[in-house]
């Protein structure tokens, strides 16, 4: 029996433990719901969480045939994933209320495989944010710094994680809302390649950027639940037929001779915090002793990158949120005074989005109006096109692209919130692997000088190489312990 | 000089159906403009000749055999809607009488 608590435990590791009969699933997922008792009001990873509802489904689980692959692992999704018979929001007013009739195709093949769905993980509204402080329902904490954000938009999964608040989680990442995130606090996680995970039950952000992917302990855990939930579905026509490979098989098979390219464009002399420099110039020394090259590279369109991905992702979020006008489901203000349907629209729309939504609403259907389409969409697509060009150039030279995930560690709660801009350029690193749609993982290399914060590099790869992104990073995690520093939480009780 | 007004952001939000409130209207334009400034260089990135990737996977025409399936109960779509009147959703007059 391991000396640890069960839900401090990874999947692989309480997988044996459960087949030999040593945890109980029961055991697990009270464990847990102590820990989220304990740690919730602090964090608030889970904007709400159910305790009798969870015990239910454990109920159901345990009468599943045959055990699957996840038999009796809790997992937390992001609320912009629809579990069926869950109020599912995306952390905004405008959804309150909204219990999906169906699964996600991701949450479905998780229950499938046996595990228990806790709902609700925090975010930022409708995916929109690098610090998961635009919810309408609360600001999650970094576990490692309560007066830290969690990073964004994914917040409230990597938060929960990285607290043992569940043992792995799924997320979305739109321009890094999963990697940025799990570097703040500390996990690995994973962006597939898009097509690869059907968003089939995502609450759509911006269709061509958009895909869903693990945030867990380790790397081992990533390519377990990666396995499950990638593949093609008839019900997203934008998944891709293409083979699911064993990606946790793969694992072992050494990286020697394999070549990492270095972008000298995510290595600029200013910008970047030279502790997260420090710690990336040490992973790519480790990466060298387990006999992988160094090769030099230029990426030279990265400085478009982010007004590139600002014009696509807010044209497709405007398009995406004219579907909220409160007639078929969630909020829907009160049309007193004229009692006019416009004026319902219109009402129902500035009372259920945030700040931050309207912005970007006002933004995309502005880059999408006459007279500045071509200036602004059409450009940004054109640029797009670079980007993407880029890398393809890149896999020529090398086999995976090392980078920083962040310029920084988790900033301070409200240090960002009033100054959109400066927001969107701590994205400045994850955005273009999701403007080319290639995979791009984020695992823990580091921590600030003084030891109280987790720093993340980025691994990237060619489009449905995520086998080889999760061999190089298991080969890494193998070589170092910095994904077993654990936060050390204390809360006043 | 700033690139959007705040007439601008009044016209773009009536096309979105936002109703803004005064203060609101004038915070979101200048950050607008901070924004839009901001994208502006991309001006200066050359794109002659460059085709326009909207999708970085070039699926066309995915297809499946016509069959009947099992659907969601009409019921359960229903009961999600702010209001219904039997089997229709309602929603505020839209023609005068």
């Amino acid at each position: 029996m391991s000396s640890k608590t069960p839900s401090r435990l990874t999947i692989h590791e309480l997988r044996s433990l459960i087949d030999k009969g040593e945890v109980h699933p029961r055991e697990l997922l009270d464990d847990l719901l102590d820990e989220i008792a304990r740690l919730n009001p602090t964090l608030q990873a889970y904007i709400t969480v159910d305790p009798e509802r969870l015990r239910a489904q454990l109920a159901e689980r345990l009468r599943q045939e045959p055990r699957g692959k996840l038999f009796g692992i809790p997992i937390t999704v992001k609320d912009n994933l629809c579990v069926q018979g869950e109020e599912t929001t995306c952390a905004s007013k405008i959804l309150k209320g909204f219990v999906p009739p169906y699964h996600a195709t991701s949450i479905e093949r998780l229950i499938q495989e046996g595990a228990i769905i806790i709902p609700r993980a925090n975010m930022d509204e409708f995916a929109f944010g690098s610090s998961t402080e635009t919810s309408a329902f609360g600001v999650t904490k970094n576990p490692w710094d309560v007066n830290r954000v969690p990073g964004g938009s994914s917040g409230g999964a990597a938060s929960a994680v990285a607290a043992d608040l569940a043992i792995a989680a799924l997320g979305t990442d739109t321009g890094g809302s999963i990697r940025q995130p799990a570097s703040f606090c500390g996990v690995v996680g994973l962006k597939p390649t898009y097509g690869r995970v059907s968003r089939y039950g995502l609450i759509a952000f911006a269709s061509s950027l958009d895909q869903i992917g693990p945030l867990t302990k380790d790397v081992t855990d990533c390519a377990w639940v990666l396995s499950i939930i990638a593949g093609q579905d008839p019900r997203d026509s934008t998944s891709a037929p293409v083979a699911v490979p064993d990606y946790v098989g793969f694992l072992k098979q050494g990286v020697k001779g394999l070549r990492f390219g270095v972008p000298q464009e995510y290595f600029p002399t200013e910008g970047i915090d030279p502790a997260v420099r420090a710690a990336l110039e040490e992973a790519a020394q480790v990466l060298e002793r387990l006999g992988m090259r160094r090769t030099g590279l230029s990426l030279p369109r990265t400085p478009s990158a982010v007004a590139t991905y600002y014009i696509v992702a807010t044209a497709e979020a405007s398009s995406n949120l004219a579907r909220y006008d409160g007639v078929q489901y969630g909020y829907r203000a009160s049309a007193n005074g004229s009692g006019s349907l416009m004026a319902m629209y219109e009402r129902t729309r500035a009372e259920g989005f945030g700040p931050e939504a309207k912005r970007r609403i006002i933004l995309g259907t502005y880059v999408l109006s006459r007279g500045y389409y071509d200036a602004y969409y059409l450009k940004g697509l054109k640029v797009r096109t670079l980007i993407k060009q880029d890398f393809d150039a890149a896999w020529t030279q090398c086999d995976v692209i090392l980078t920083p995930t962040s310029p920084s560690a988790a900033f301070r709660i409200g240090e960002k919130l009033n100054d959109p801009l400066q927001m969107y350029l701590s994205d400045i690193f994850t955005i273009s692997a999701n403007l080319a749609g290639i995979p791009a993982i984020s695992i823990p290399c580091g921590l600030t000088p003084d030891g109280t914060l987790p720093i993340g590099m980025q691994l990237l790869a060619a489009p449905f190489d995520e086998a080889r992104l999760l061999r190089v990073a298991y080969a890494y995690e193998q070589a170092t312990e910095w994904h077993l520093r654990k936060p050390e939480l204390r809360v006043a009780s | 000089m700033s690139v959007v007004s705040q007439r601008d952001v009044q016209q773009v939000a009536r096309l979105a159906r936002l109703q803004l409130e005064e203060a609101e209207l004038a915070t979101l334009s200048s950050q607008v403009d901070d924004i839009l400034t901001y994208v502006q260089q991309l001006q200066a990135v050359s794109t002659d000749h460059v085709e326009p990737t909207s999708h970085v996977i070039t699926l066309a025409n995915v297809v499946r055999p016509d069959q009947r399936q099992p659907c969601t109960n009409p019921e359960e779509i229903l009961n999600i809607a702010p209001a219904r009147h039997g089997q229709l959703v309602k929603v505020p007059k839209v023609l005068e009488t």
